[in-house]
């Protein structure tokens, strides 16, 4: 029910929005609880275990039951906070958690076997039998149990992450929050002041009084007035901050347009960190509920929530509202009622020192016993002394006095401090470096105890950054904060801890008697406090409880670990950007465009993309495209882009010294003009990397990695420089990036280089030569990984497109073309080269049969490490070649024919196959025990995976042209 | 053989939207210096036609069009300017393994901090520093060339990525303020 004149929505503005297929209209300013609740509806939600119809508890992020789904045009997004949803016109909300209607839940029958469903309960009752845990009681559990549901599509929505910097962080805008904002931002520091809710102000826009002799909402405006006009205040409104971390970094979750209806490109989220050497948290309290028998009907809530609905969005819940509170202030939402013209049926407090002024039956040293009205609220039974009578009422207002919102101070390992005064835990001083709690959130429970302590952090923060601020202190009620501990009522029925988890009062003291004393075992084994609210609601009277049960003090007994994030964050914030190809970086190769143009599917290699085969009419697989490929290259001329190949070059008088210190073989007494083919090994002996490495001038080399390793050939080698010979005359930096480089491979491939060359050179096998191409300097090195005689070209990036398309259109002409990564795999297989397939990180230089490469006469890295025992000899697993006449396949391990196929009769697995249309016949690299010595063998290749069950001949690894002679020709 | 035709990472690309305007940019030829052990006074010397000198972390120098930006330690970018003879270092050509975005305008700063993890606001990074930091996953070198315009230079093969990131980030940032696209 509205009431006229109250509230901070904007009555000019009505909103028409959706719940659970009914229209409804609310107000600009309304939350979806406080509209729904406006209308009368209080039921919206089931609970999470026992289907039990539950109403709103709270008005903040707190809120353990009005959660439920927004449908949007493309998403629908779960467990949603009624409480802090914003309606706007067009707003399409759904309850959750239902088989059926709200109103006639099916799965409401778990409500009635909850005997059965006590704390632990599927520890005990799906133990057996074993098997069916996971085929039939784990799914029947998770359906009946539970939160909202996703669309099964993907969220595509927009989403934005982002950094913030400033000297001065405030998290929360109550009359703390305001103040220190105001101070820091006049001595000039730079400031973000973080709202959760939409607008500034926190209680005070709920609970009114003065501040400076005028009324706290006047108070509110021209602070926020002021804060709005400092260029140097950063308001973020609608944003929760969830975490505190290393270095002044805090997680942010900024809600930017989930109160709108979606417009392109507007952010729907955006998760925040931000950095900032002082922090002052203001976060204020949370209201407690007490446990007492069925506390969890709808038409039960927080008094400060009813307060809040009565004073900011001018909504009352019910027209006979009862309070039973424990604490004088809670007093207030009486008084405000009936000061609005509601019913207050009667007040009912337990503590019996309490005075009773108000002008309505005041019950005290009385507590609620019981509850009645299944859909909503219909009336309560009071015990008051021997006595219990029933009151009628639609709306029962709880309060069991405050726990500050201590959250962030835990992020970090640190342990809240239990003030007995307060009954609640308050931060420990200092545990998040440079963050200071004030007001409640310090348990500073008066206005004026928020304006002293907010303005006092702000001072010694400002002063830290050697600022200066003066700033008066406007008055405000000091009145003293004064409670007698409730947590639980005594009674036998089911009386609520954890709304959001179904966790009773029963359920924690059958975790202490089963032995579950310890608050972490608690937790644990009854659920509490693990649900979207974290306990929020709850931790601190389940801990209570337990403390009662255990007979320990609740300081004692302790609380559990604090973690981020303090409210729910959407993963798709969290990785904003990162969905599908946001993923990583695309790396694009000059040729993309062209092999693109020519029909080429591109497959990733690292982020790089390069072309798989180039497909021509007529050909309906790659099989068919790759064959003709290769045979193209064995007969003609190919061309392939290799400029993925990592390049680094290497300058200083130094370089050769160094490149023999990396490498196995030598290479200070390379020519200049040469390449040669070198071998890296990591520090523990093992082969990390191989690759061609060119003399370019007297001390001046460029080295070729794969394209793998270029990464961490780089970082190797850049360790090595700065951990053992930092001082020498030496240099290197990468230039992948600054040549495109073309293979042209095959029988026709010289006429074909020559044919772009300005001036044709002679190069010999392994050469090298600065040449002329269309008018640029470019790079000729006469290199093959293909078997054939081959070269490449390489010219500044800048020119590789248009070379890529020359290249492939001559090519075509001499009845060549372009070849890709298929064609390519299949020509090193039948030549018998390696690529990371075969040094994946557990081969040595003896395991590839390039022992003979690690020179005697120096020393390099890894030399002294791959002498250790079992790193060489026949028992180690050997490169071999394997020839088969049925489809072999890549991760296949081979046996001894006749043996039995298990772990330990395995002789070794297969790392490269392919079909070879030169040789005719399935090849493979593999690695065998012995390989080497047991050329001519037959072994048995199995693949239980693929269901590959094949007999190969053992072979030398070189299929294609063993003596080098077209390489050299 | 005719001419071979040159081709930016991004032809040349570039967007205008909610007071932000960012765009591929060409700052002529790159070079890095990389001092070599006792080579600073030869590289002081080299460097002295130009009116440049070797340039302190995380800042940049410019002269007559030419920029000396420093990239690492002993290390620095030659731009604008082709790097003159010198001995000392080693000098490498580094013009075609780059693109360059110019971002500039009033939101600059906003679009930058969707991606960049450091502290861009105008007191801790002023005209005239550079740094070697990350645009999302991508390495770049962010320079601060005035107010409101910063210059970064990203690995030449993910310019398409790095685009991609800041054409977002700007949509973005353009309709939190409103801006109509």
């Amino acid at each position: 029910m509205r009431i006229d004149g109250k509230g901070l929505i904007d009555r000019t503005k009505p909103v028409r929005f959706r719940f659970d297929g009914k229209d409804y209209a609310g107000y600009k300013g309304d939350t979806l609880a406080s509209a729904l609740l406006a209308n009368g509806v209080r039921l919206v939600g089931r609970s999470f275990k026992y289907h039990r119809p539950r109403g709103v508890l709270t008005a903040g992020s707190e809120e353990p039951n009005a959660l439920v789904e927004v449908v949007g045009p493309t998403n629908q997004t779960p467990n949603v906070r009624a409480t802090m949803q914003e309606v706007f016109e067009g707003l399409v909300t759904q309850s959750q958690n239902r088989l059926g209607s709200l109103r006639f839940d099916l799965m409401a029958v778990n409500d009635y076997l909850s005997p059965f469903l006590s704390a632990g309960f599927y520890y005990k009752t799906f133990m057996w039998p074993r098997a069916f845990w996971e085929g039939l009681y784990e799914p029947i559990i998770r359906r009946a149990a539970g939160l909202g549901s996703l669309s099964g599509k993907h969220d595509e929505g927009t989403y934005e992450k982002a950094f913030a910097f400033c000297d001065v962080l405030v998290i929360g805008s109550g009359p703390s929050g305001l103040m220190a904002a105001l101070t820091a931002g006049r001595a000039g520091a730079d400031v973000i002041l973080c709202e959760e809710s939409h607008a500034l102000g926190g209680r005070l826009l709920s609970d009114g009084g003065t501040i400076g002799g005028v009324p706290a909402g006047e108070w509110v405006a021209s602070v926020v007035a002021e804060l709005q006009a400092l260029p140097n205040v950063r308001i973020m409104l609608r944003t929760s901050v969830t975490g505190a971390y290393d270095h002044g970094t805090y997680g942010a979750l900024e809600r930017v347009g989930l109160h709108k209806p979606a417009r392109p490109n507007l952010p729907r989220e955006c998760f925040w960190r931000i950095v900032a050497p002082h922090a002052v948290l203001a976060s204020g309290a949370l209201e407690r509920p007490v446990a007492f028998e069925n506390n969890d009907r709808p038409g039960i809530m927080m008094a400060s929530a009813v307060r809040t609905y009565l004073n900011r969005y001018g909504v009352v819940p019910g027209q006979r509202v009862t309070l039973f509170a424990n604490t004088d202030q809670a007093r207030a939402t009486a008084r405000d009622l009936m000061a609005a013209g509601v019913q207050v049926a009667a007040i009912i407090d337990p503590r019996p020192d309490a005075f009773s002024v108000e002008d309505c039956p005041v019950h005290v040293g009385a507590e609620v016993i019981g509850t009645r009205g299944r859909m909503g609220l219909r009336g309560i039974t009071v015990r008051k002394g021997s006595e219990t009578f029933e009151v009628e009422t639609d709306c029962l207002a709880m309060s069991g006095g405050w726990n500050p919102t201590i959250h962030l101070t835990c992020h970090m390992n640190g342990r809240p401090r239990w003030n007995e005064d307060l009954a609640a835990f308050v931060p420990m001083e200092g545990a998040v470096p440079g963050l200071v709690a004030v007001g409640a959130a310090n348990g500073s429970m008066s206005t004026h105890g928020a304006l002293v302590t907010g303005h006092a952090a702000a001072v010694q923060a400002v002063e830290a950054l050697g600022r200066k601020v003066s700033v008066p202190l406007p008055e405000a009620e000091d009145a003293p904060y004064r409670l007698r501990a409730l947590w639980a009522v005594e009674g036998k029925g089911r009386a609520w801890l954890d709304f959001a988890n179904d966790v009773t009062t029963n359920d924690v003291k059958l975790a202490a008697q089963e032995g579950f004393r310890s608050v972490e075992h608690m937790k644990r084994y009854t659920t509490q406090g693990m649900a979207p609210d974290q306990g929020k609601n709850s931790n601190v009277a389940a801990l209570a409880v337990l403390a009662d049960a255990t007979g320990r003090g609740i300081a004692e007994t302790g609380v559990t670990t604090f973690r981020p994030p303090y409210v729910p964050v959407s993963i798709a914030a969290m990785g904003a950007g990162g969905r599908a190809e946001g993923f990583a970086p695309q790396r694009f190769l000059t040729s993309d465009q062209a092999s693109r143009d020519r029909g080429a599917p591109m497959i990733e290699a690292g982020l790089w993309y390069r072309p798989s085969y180039f497909p021509k009419p007529g050909e309906t697989t790659w099989r068919e495209a790759c064959d003709r490929e290769v045979n193209m290259v064995r007969q003609a001329v190919g061309v392939a882009d290799v400029s993925t190949l990592g390049k680094i070059d290497i300058q200083g008088r130094d370089a050769g010294r160094f490149l023999d210190f990396v490498y196995t073989n030598t290479f200070s007494t390379l020519p200049v003009g040469r390449v040669r083919y070198g071998l890296m090994l990591r520090e523990d002996g093992l082969v990390l990397d191989d690759g061609t490495s060119a003399r370019l001038g007297d001390d001046h080399y460029l080295m070729t990695t794969t394209t793998a390793a270029a990464g961490l050939v780089m970082r190797h080698l850049d360790f090595v420089h700065q951990a053992f010979c930092a001082d020498w005359q030496v240099r290197f930096i990468s230039v992948t990036e600054s040549w495109a480089q073309f293979a042209v491979a095959g029988p026709k491939a010289r006429a074909l280089v020559n044919s772009f060359l300005e001036e044709p050179v002679e190069l010999p096998f392994m050469g090298v030569a600065p040449v002329r191409i269309g008018g640029v300097d470019g790079r000729l090195f006469r290199i093959s990984f293909s078997g054939e005689e081959g070269y490449e070209l390489a010219v500044p990036t800048r020119f590789g497109e248009a070379l890529f398309r020359d290249l492939v259109a001559r090519a075509e002409t001499m009845g060549g073309g372009p070849y890709g990564m298929e064609a390519l795999n299949v020509l090193r297989i039948e030549k018998g080269f390696i690529t990371h397939a075969e040094i994946h990180g557990r081969v040595t230089a003896h395991d590839i049969g390039m022992e003979k490469m690690v020179s005697a006469k120096k020393d390099c890295i890894g030399k002294a490490a791959a002498t250790r025992p079992g790193l060489w000899g026949p028992e180690r697993e050997q490169l071999v070649g394997l020839k088969a006449s049925a489809p072999i396949s890549a991760g296949a391990h081979l046996f001894v024919p006749g043996t039995e196929v298990h772990r330990e009769t395995d002789q070794g697995y297969v790392t490269s196959v392919c079909w070879s249309p030169t040789v005719d016949a399935w090849l493979g690299l593999a690695f065998l025990k012995d390989g080497r010595a047991r050329q001519g063998e037959r072994v048995r290749l199995v693949d239980h995976l693929r269901g590959l069950d094949v007999i190969c001949e053992v072979c030398h690894p070189v299929f294609h042209d063993p003596e080098g002679e077209k390489l050299r020709a | 053989m005719p001419e071979l035709i040159a081709k930016s990472a991004l032809e040349g690309r570039s967007l205008t939207l909610g007071g932000v305007t960012l765009a591929e940019v060409d700052v002529g030829p790159i070079t890095s210096i990389a001092l070599l052990p006792g080579g600073a006074k030869a590289v002081a010397k080299g460097l002295k036609p130009l009116g440049l000198s070797m340039p302190e972390p995380n800042s940049f120098a410019e002269k007559k069009g030419a920029r000396i930006v420093w990239t690492g330690r002993d290390q620095a970018f030659l731009t604008g300017a082709d790097c003159p003879d010198m001995e000392g270092a080693a000098v490498t050509d580094q013009s075609d393994g780059w693109a360059v975005l110019a971002l500039s305008g009033a939101a600059a700063v906003d679009v930058l901090a969707r991606w960049v993890p450091v502290d861009v606001r105008l007191a801790a990074f002023p005209v005239g520093r550079a740094l070697r930091t990350q645009l999302n996953h991508m390495n770049v070198i962010l320079l601060r060339s005035g107010d409101y315009a910063f210059e970064i230079m990203v690995f030449r093969s993910m310019a398409r990525t790095a685009w991609h990131e800041l054409e977002a980030a700007t949509h973005m940032v353009a309709a939190r303020a409103g801006v109509k696209i």
